[in-house]
């Protein structure tokens, strides 16, 4: 029987060495180790795993095809359906979907298939991968802003269908979140990133940078002189949240957006970069996330002593498992049930301590998670030189603000149907700028349904 | 070149230059490695598809730019951002009620150009004060001539125009029966705050515009966060205008230094590209 031979373990790193270095963690699966996990699979008739993939990725199918030895087949399936696989097989929580729905999860272990995925994504583009087809041109042009997952995912999908597709991003680099959040070791950005963006450019997706839907252009400006017959907002959530807690603004304290954009989009963790970035010799990251382990490890591997200080315990931690993981063997110290309630700052400005009080948990909230209270009279002082706020993100208004007839929710996300329908005719959105924040795999799902909706609405 | 230190560049941005208002800023990445640099933009003319933008040698970002000759591209340049002046928006009725002193400070002074060159154009009536340590640091002093009704020199040394700075020259011309109902400041963050304080004894309203740090310019970093009137606010969205007596100069200051450690170090080890023999 397939399913007696054990998960193929996956080669990464020794802890001690990546902590000091941005190389990838995980090396991923050779070819041997490849076809031997797809082996596993059981090819199930109603493929749970498929079902639980926001994009609807056919996993049963590729694998089969991996499983004989034919790459470029399970490489061709995986493509009809999403534009980042390189992507998707190394930032997806693929425990908590297609691999949390896997039969073989119930009494072993899953089919490792976001390692499978990376691997016929990795293998494809060494071999040098050929485009995806692509149908006629029917010369209608729709617009899409923001080149993250939620965009790309929506172009890629238009430009199938043979729409003239641009998008427009404000930054200088594409890619999104891809791009200035997920660091170089978790996704390495000129290996795979620039390729996977490539990939969508050869579908005949123009990609215009420096371009800032809300002030350089607006949607009705896109609409009425620019000829373009939809809009797809692809905008995430980009605005930083602080807590409000007193000396927020000394020296020393920073959003994960901002540190992470300074090491990843600007490149300040190479020497022949200008971009300046401080983390010290210690740094508190509060917050429990995937933003909180990405800003807690590049500042370990930027030499820091790195503690995370989270109010709840590991186990509410809401970063992936192998996020946490990692974060742990790298050797980054996890302070749990420590609510931070004031930056300390020397006498020039500058964070000399985080003033935090002790956590205990409470009654479950709507949530469903128990709810941290503060233990009273517990107030301690981390002494720290580097404070970094990863409490979340939510969208920005710069659209909303500008654009009539575009309502938005108390959250400030983007009023949108099911299909990605906004509250102004022609216009569609999804991703976080919908949700708020969420995952790129979500995302991906999100511009795909509302490519769906546009080619609807433009038919 | 301006002075020895001070560059003016036209750059083509058609986009830019279309939906530019004064007030607004821009962000210039010289090159490949180089940091995402914001600058206020000191003119811009949409027929031409340009904007102008004034920048002086600092630090190792600003001297790329600087080195860059007629002809050739920078890496990057996105914009406008941040808000319009006030005025732009404001109701034609209370325009015309208003009577704007500009205050400008070194490099600060071309910024203010845009915003006094809208305002003749619109009939409000307004002065200008340029400031400058020395004579030749003075720029658009011609241009600004013909932007304003009156304009008023000053230098730290007195080598040209009134002896002082702009906090003195502006209690001067006050003194001399000048009458406005809004001052603008744009220069240098001390300086800002001093005339704002000034502006307070004169009972004038003050509007100074920030300079702080800034990554993306789009409200993603928080690195501008800025104390007015004891809420933060991020000056690359909010700004980069605000009300001046409300602002926390002190620690608007203190934050614009937070990498001065780092950019010194790189300033030390940086190989400046002027005259690299093109």
């Amino acid at each position: 029987m397939a399913n007696r031979i054990p998960r193929v373990p996956v080669r990464e790193q020794d802890p001690k060495v990546r902590a000091t270095n941005f190389d990838e963690v995980c090396y991923g699966y050779n070819k041997e180790e490849a076809l031997l996990e797809a082996s596993r699979c059981l090819n199930c008739k109603n493929p749970r795993c498929m079902t639980a993939c926001p994009v609807g990725l056919q996993i049963p199918r590729f694998i089969a095809e991996l499983a004989q030895g034919n790459i470029a087949g399970a490489a061709a399936v995986i493509a009809e359906d999403s534009s980042l696989p390189a992507v998707c097989g190394r930032v997806c929580p693929q425990e908590t979907q297609c691999e949390g729905s896997c039969v073989l999860g119930v009494k072993g272990e899953p089919v490792a298939i976001g390692k499978l995925e990376r691997f016929v994504a990795d293998y494809s583009r060494e071999q040098g991968a050929q485009a995806a087809k692509v149908a006629p041109a029917n010369g209608k042009k729709v617009a899409v802003i923001g080149s993250g997952p939620a965009g790309l995912a929506c172009a890629s999908d238009l430009a199938k269908w043979g729409y003239d597709v641009t998008i427009f991003e404000a930054l200088h680099k594409a890619g999104g979140v891809l791009e200035y959040g997920i660091p170089e070791f978790r996704l390495p950005k000129d290996k795979v990133l620039k390729h996977e963006i490539e990939a969508v450019r050869a579908l005949g997706v123009k990609i215009e940078t420096n371009v800032i839907a809300g002030r350089t252009v607006t949607i009705d400006s896109l609409m009425d002189q620019e000829g373009f017959k939809a809009v797809f907002i692809g905008t995430g959530a980009g605005l930083p949240k602080f807590m409000g807690i007193p000396g927020e603004n000394y020296n020393g304290v920073f959003s994960a957006n901002e540190f992470l954009t300074r090491n990843n989009l600007m490149k300040a963790w190479r020497e022949d970069y200008l971009t300046p970035i401080h983390a010290g010799k210690k740094v508190c990251v509060v917050g429990g996330g995937n933003v909180a382990m990405d800003a807690a490890r590049t500042a370990l591997r930027l030499g820091a002593e790195v503690h995370i200080v989270y109010r709840r315990t590991e186990a509410e931690l809401p970063a992936r498992k192998e996020e946490v993981h990692h974060a742990i063997e790298e050797g980054i110290i996890f302070d749990m049930l420590t609510n931070p309630v004031e930056v300390i700052g020397d006498e020039k400005g500058w964070v000399k301590a985080l003033k935090c009080i002790k956590m205990e948990l409470g009654e479950p909230d709507e949530s469903g998670r128990r709810s941290p209270v503060p233990v009273e009279g517990s107030e301690f002082e981390i002494p720290t030189e580097t404070v970094i706020m990863a409490l979340g993100t939510s969208p920005n208004p710069l659209i909303s603000k500008t654009t009539q007839g575009l309502e938005t929710n108390r959250r400030g996300c983007l009023v949108a149907t099911e299909e990605g329908a906004t509250t102004r005719p022609g216009v569609f959105a999804g991703g976080d700028a919908v949700t708020g924040a969420a995952t790129v795999i979500l995302a991906m799902g999100a511009g795909r349904t509302a490519a769906k909706a546009i080619d609807a609405y433009l038919k | 070149m301006l002075t020895p230190t001070i560059c003016r560049m036209e750059v083509e941005a058609p986009r830019l230059a279309a939906a530019a208002k004064p007030g607004q800023f821009l962000i210039v990445r010289a090159d490949e490695k180089g940091e995402r640099i914001p600058l206020t933009i000191s003119d811009f003319d949409a027929k031409r598809g340009t904007v102008t933008i004034v920048t002086q040698k600092i630090g190792a970002s600003s001297s790329d730019i600087i080195a860059y000759e007629p002809g050739e591209a920078f890496a990057d340049v996105v914009g406008p951002l941040g808000l319009p002046s006030e005025f732009v928006t404001m109701a034609p009725e209370k325009l015309a009620q208003q009577r704007y002193i500009l205050i400008a400070g070194g490099v600060g002074t071309a910024p203010v150009y845009p915003q006094a060159k809208w305002l003749k154009e619109h009939g409000v009536p307004v002065d200008v004060i340029i400031g400058a340590k020395t004579k030749d640091l003075l720029i658009y002093v011609e241009e600004m001539r013909g932007a304003c009704d009156n304009l008023f020199i000053c230098t730290d040394d007195g080598s040209e125009g009134f002896h002082g700075m702009g906090t003195n020259m502006l209690e001067h011309v006050v003194s001399e029966g000048h009458k406005y109902t809004q001052a603008v400041i744009i220069g240098p963050m001390i300086m800002m705050k001093f005339t704002t304080l000034t502006c307070k004894k004169l009972g004038i309203p003050a509007i100074v515009s920030l300079n702080s740090l800034m990554v993306d310019g789009t409200g993603m970093c928080g690195a501008c966060r800025v104390s007015v009137g004891g809420k933060t606010r991020f000056a690359c969205v909010e700004g980069p205008e605000f009300d001046g007596y409300e602002v926390d100069f002190d620690e608007a200051m203190r934050r614009q230094g937070q990498y001065k450690a780092e950019e010194a170090e790189a300033n030390e080890k940086h190989v400046c590209k002027i005259g690299r023999g093109k």
